[in-house]
């Protein structure tokens, strides 16, 4: 048995008790089975609702407009510009010598229709499932392309900066003294910056983005990891196998990676489903005030603003609200599992 | 009529689906104002016998299969909660292992020892406080008086004990129960704490079921002894006659395993390993918002010695004497004065990079098995993170073979290496952690109460274990512990320490035929024989 064949069996064992730990919880396996449904169905978002065909043929040719921009003279049209294939007259001019394949919902998040058949913001039809905003756009549209931006701006975010935090964590804890008492100091100075002014000064010099976005609140988000991490590493490093270590001759990076991390990553899986649910929160909430994402975006928190200012048209806050508290709850259970599985108690039992 | 009568009693915990059961069949009784005594091994159920008693285990999980616990007349297995908690404190009590986590640590010890007066007696505020100094007075508490507003950390381990003592002894019980009552405490502690007990006992004409694993105590405590194993009362008797004449196997094993024999014999004189010279280690004291330096701590003060190849020298002194602190300095894990000597070079001074490569002909085994294996890792990438610290490779064979042949040398199955440390019981452990020093061939180890934390016939084995390997690799041991006995089975040479000064130091015989030191002496004495200096 090499040291490849060593680390194999240890992956092996120990993801199968985790796995199994995982889906003998069924709330969190439920959970993360529809938040993956639906999020797989979110990353192809362009396919499931877009307002250019899936796939046109026309003159006995196929045609593949997501994927490629067509002309109107493309499809014997006059003039050189891109083909709007909402408009009936294009409608018109293909289906006389092909057909058309429309994706599941025909509209983009930005779309606006031209062609309701009640005033926007229209109630659910058949044309729009749930009805559109008072700008003709169709919410389901919305909240698939919002919800695929809200699940990646968070995990992005709860990556990121549980990467920062762990690492100012683990170095303040294991290093101690000095160390530790310059970083806490500075950390709580950094934590009394009022982060909402900040934000709000920041995103109203600049403009903001979704990568401007993502550094502004992770300026602020790593701090809620460095204290448990910190304590974990206070605890660890005093115990013997680190003592041991040390009288191996073993390194401190390599005390840090192999011996305390892993023991320290209960608590940061116990606040990593938070910290997600957080900077999902936090990005919605920027979009709600105005200060998120450019307008254009989709955005649930935008969604939201929409429904707060047209209370006649109930469809846009139910929506959105719905939307929200289901990925959040599906968030957290799944979450909750996660980091069971991954409890040595349960692990070793 | 016995005064309690426990018949064939079974206990069983429900836990996650599973069914453990901790005690199978155990019957014994208790005469009034006699100490009978449990003994076994960890893990024997001697305290859910206890604590069974006195109905304290968690109901929700427990149950039990059979049995009947008789107190003075009344079935205690059948009374309602309310009638326990009238027995409880006032005519059974018990004091528990750890004196600093069973007294609470946010009240002062005379509201501790109120709560057990006031709950079952009616009392002015002025008698209770008077009878709360009587009890301190009567457990030994230095300066009662004045401690009564003392808060548990004030107070040192055995203080604390006689407090919980006092606290058992408010109501004057029929029956005490001691639970393991002086294993946590310094062999001088032991003795006052025992013979205070046998006082007290005598006093007040109280029943004892002590239970402890230290043959030595029931020798000298008990009238009866149940030796106990796997949940069975295996064998039962007047203590004279089971130590005497033991009819059980497995009483006979636990009498064998008291460690006898001596130091390896080493014909020809070694090396010199390693040699200190007025070696100290201060611990700065920090003062003031600028933590300055106010003062020192002396931990360690001016210790030399030698230790030559083959060769043990045992470090003796009671807990905070600075044995484990002189340990690590010796390996230069923290920083001290004076010279170290290593192998015939200077390790104080030495830039670390250097010392590095040392490290694997000087390793360490620690107290605590459990705490010094890391849960996440397997025993087999324990054990070659040396190897791959130190690059040790070899061109023949691949170091899970070289790992397997350690791990055959400390008498573990050589397959165990992709299995977790949490699936080894603490002897095996202690195993796997001499395994991880020896796989780097050393020269010296410093074996800090390696067998305090282990079962007394385990403890036996390592001993064993560590003196077959000394002869075998010609190893020089620095073997700290506060265990006289254990000392004296394998160090050639003895040295005692103090609050950090060196009181004494020669050979093993002649420490232990004639003391030259008062406080060896009353080490000695403490150990073997119970008693008090004063």
């Amino acid at each position: 048995m090499g040291e490849k064949g060593l680390f194999h069996i240890e992956l092996n064992q120990r993801t199968r008790r985790r796995l199994h730990n995982f889906r003998s919880n069924k709330r969190a396996y439920v959970s993360l089975y529809i938040f993956l449904c639906v999020f797989i169905i979110s990353i192809f978002a362009e396919i499931v609702a877009n307002d250019k065909p899936l796939l046109v043929r026309f003159q006995e040719r196929f045609y593949f407009p997501i994927f490629k921009t067509y002309f109107e003279t493309d499809f014997g049209g006059e003039f050189e510009f891109e083909v709007e294939y909402h408009d009936p007259y294009m409608l018109e001019l293909i289906e006389s010598e092909g057909w058309i394949l429309w994706p599941i919902i025909p509209f983009k998040y930005d779309t606006i229709d031209y062609y309701m058949d009640a005033p926007a913001p229209s109630p659910p039809s058949g044309r729009h499932w749930l009805g559109t905003d008072d700008q003709g756009h169709d919410v389901l549209a919305v909240a698939l392309y919002g919800f695929r931006i809200s699940v990646v701006f968070g995990i992005v975010l709860t990556i990121v900066s549980s990467i920062i935090g762990v690492s100012a964590g683990a170095v303040q804890g294991y290093f101690g003294g000095r160390v530790d008492i310059v970083f806490q100091r500075f950390i709580e100075m950094w934590a009394s910056v009022p982060t909402l002014y900040l934000i709000i000064i920041l995103t109203s010099v600049l403009s903001p983005t979704f990568g401007l976005l993502l550094v502004i609140l992770l300026l602020f988000n790593w701090l809620s990891l460095v204290g448990v991490v910190r304590a974990e590493f206070l605890r660890v490093r005093n115990f013997e196998f680190v003592k041991a270590a040390r009288a191996l001759g073993v390194n401190n990076v390599t005390i840090i990676y192999r011996h305390i991390l892993p023991n320290a990553m209960v608590a940061t899986f116990t606040f990593l489903p938070f910290i997600l649910n957080g900077s999902i929160v936090a990005l919605t909430s920027l979009d709600f005030l105005g200060l998120g994402l450019p307008p254009g975006s989709p955005s649930l928190g935008r969604l939201l603003a929409q429904g707060k200012a047209n209370l006649q048209a109930p469809w846009l806050g139910i929506t959105s609200f719905a939307i929200l508290s289901i990925m959040l709850s599906l968030l957290i259970f799944i979450g909750e599992g996660f980091r069971d599985a991954f409890d040595p108690r349960k692990e070793f039992a | 009529m016995s005064l309690l009568k426990v018949e064939n009693l079974a206990v069983s915990f429900r836990t996650a689906g599973r069914v453990i059961e901790a005690v199978k069949s155990v019957s014994f009784h208790i005469e009034e104002g006699e100490t009978f005594a449990l003994v076994g091994e960890s893990g024997a159920g001697k305290s859910v016998t206890a604590l069974s008693i006195m109905r304290l285990l968690p109901e929700k999980h427990v149950f039990y299969p059979s049995g009947s616990i008789v107190y003075s007349g009344k079935d205690l297995m059948k009374a309602p909660e309310e009638v326990m908690q009238h027995i409880r404190g006032k005519s059974i009590a018990m004091i528990f292992q750890e004196p600093m986590t069973s007294l609470n640590p946010l009240h002062t010890i005379e509201k501790q020892i109120n709560e057990g007066l006031t709950l079952h007696q009616r009392f002015s505020a002025a008698e209770v406080r008077e009878r709360t100094i009587e009890l301190l007075k009567l457990v030994q508490l230095p300066e009662a008086e004045e401690r009564l507003g003392a808060y548990p950390h004030q107070l040192s381990g055995g203080q604390r004990q006689r407090v919980m003592i006092a606290m058992a002894l408010s109501n004057e019980p029929d029956l005490l129960i001691a639970d393991e009552p002086t294993t946590a405490l310094d062999v001088t502690i032991q003795a006052e704490i025992l013979a205070l007990l046998k006082r007290l006992k005598l006093r007040f004409n109280m029943a004892l079921l002590l239970i402890t694993h230290d043959l030595e105590i029931v020798r000298k405590m008990a009238d009866r002894v149940g030796v106990m194993r796997a949940g069975k009362i295996v064998e039962q008797g007047a203590a004279a006659e089971v130590f005497e004449r033991p009819r059980h196997e497995y009483t006979k094993y636990l009498l064998e395993s008291e460690l006898r024999e001596g130091a390896v014999q080493v014909k020809t004189e070694g090396k010199t390993v390693l040699q200190t010279n007025s070696l100290s280690v201060a611990f700065p004291i920090y003062r003031g918002i600028f933590r300055r330096v106010k003062g020192y701590v002396h931990a360690v003060n001016d210790v030399s010695l030698k230790i030559k190849a083959g060769q043990t020298v045992g470090l003796v002194g009671e807990s905070g004497s600075g044995k484990t602190t002189f340990g690590l300095a010796v390996l230069r894990l923290i920083s001290s004065s004076g010279s170290i000597r290593f192998m015939e070079r200077e390790l104080q001074n030495m830039k670390g990079g250097y010392v590095r490569p040392l490290r694997k002909e000087m390793q360490i085994i620690f107290q605590d098995p459990f705490e010094s294996l890391n849960p996440r890792l397997t025993v087999g990438q324990i054990i070659e993170e040396g190897l791959k610290v130190h690059h040790i490779e070899d061109s023949k064979r691949s170091r899970a073979d070289i790992i397997a042949d350690v791990l055959q040398e400390v008498g573990l199955e050589p397959d165990i290496q992709s299995r977790y440390p949490h699936e080894f019981s603490g002897g095996q452990r202690q195993r796997i952690c001499i395994s991880r020093t020896l796989v780097l061939k050393p020269k010296f180890l410093v074996l800090d109460e390696p067998t305090s934390s282990l079962d007394m016939s385990v403890q036996t084995q390592i001993i064993q274990l560590l003196k077959k390997l000394q002869r075998k690799y010609h190893l020089a041991y620095l073997f700290i512990s506060h265990d006289l006995k254990v000392v004296r089975s394998i160090s050639h040479y003895i040295l005692v320490i103090r609050q950090g000064d060196i009181i004494e130091y020669g050979p093993t015989e002649k420490i232990f035929a004639s003391p030259e030191h008062q406080y060896t002496r009353s080490l000695l004495r403490a150990a073997f024989d119970f008693e008090t200096s004063s």
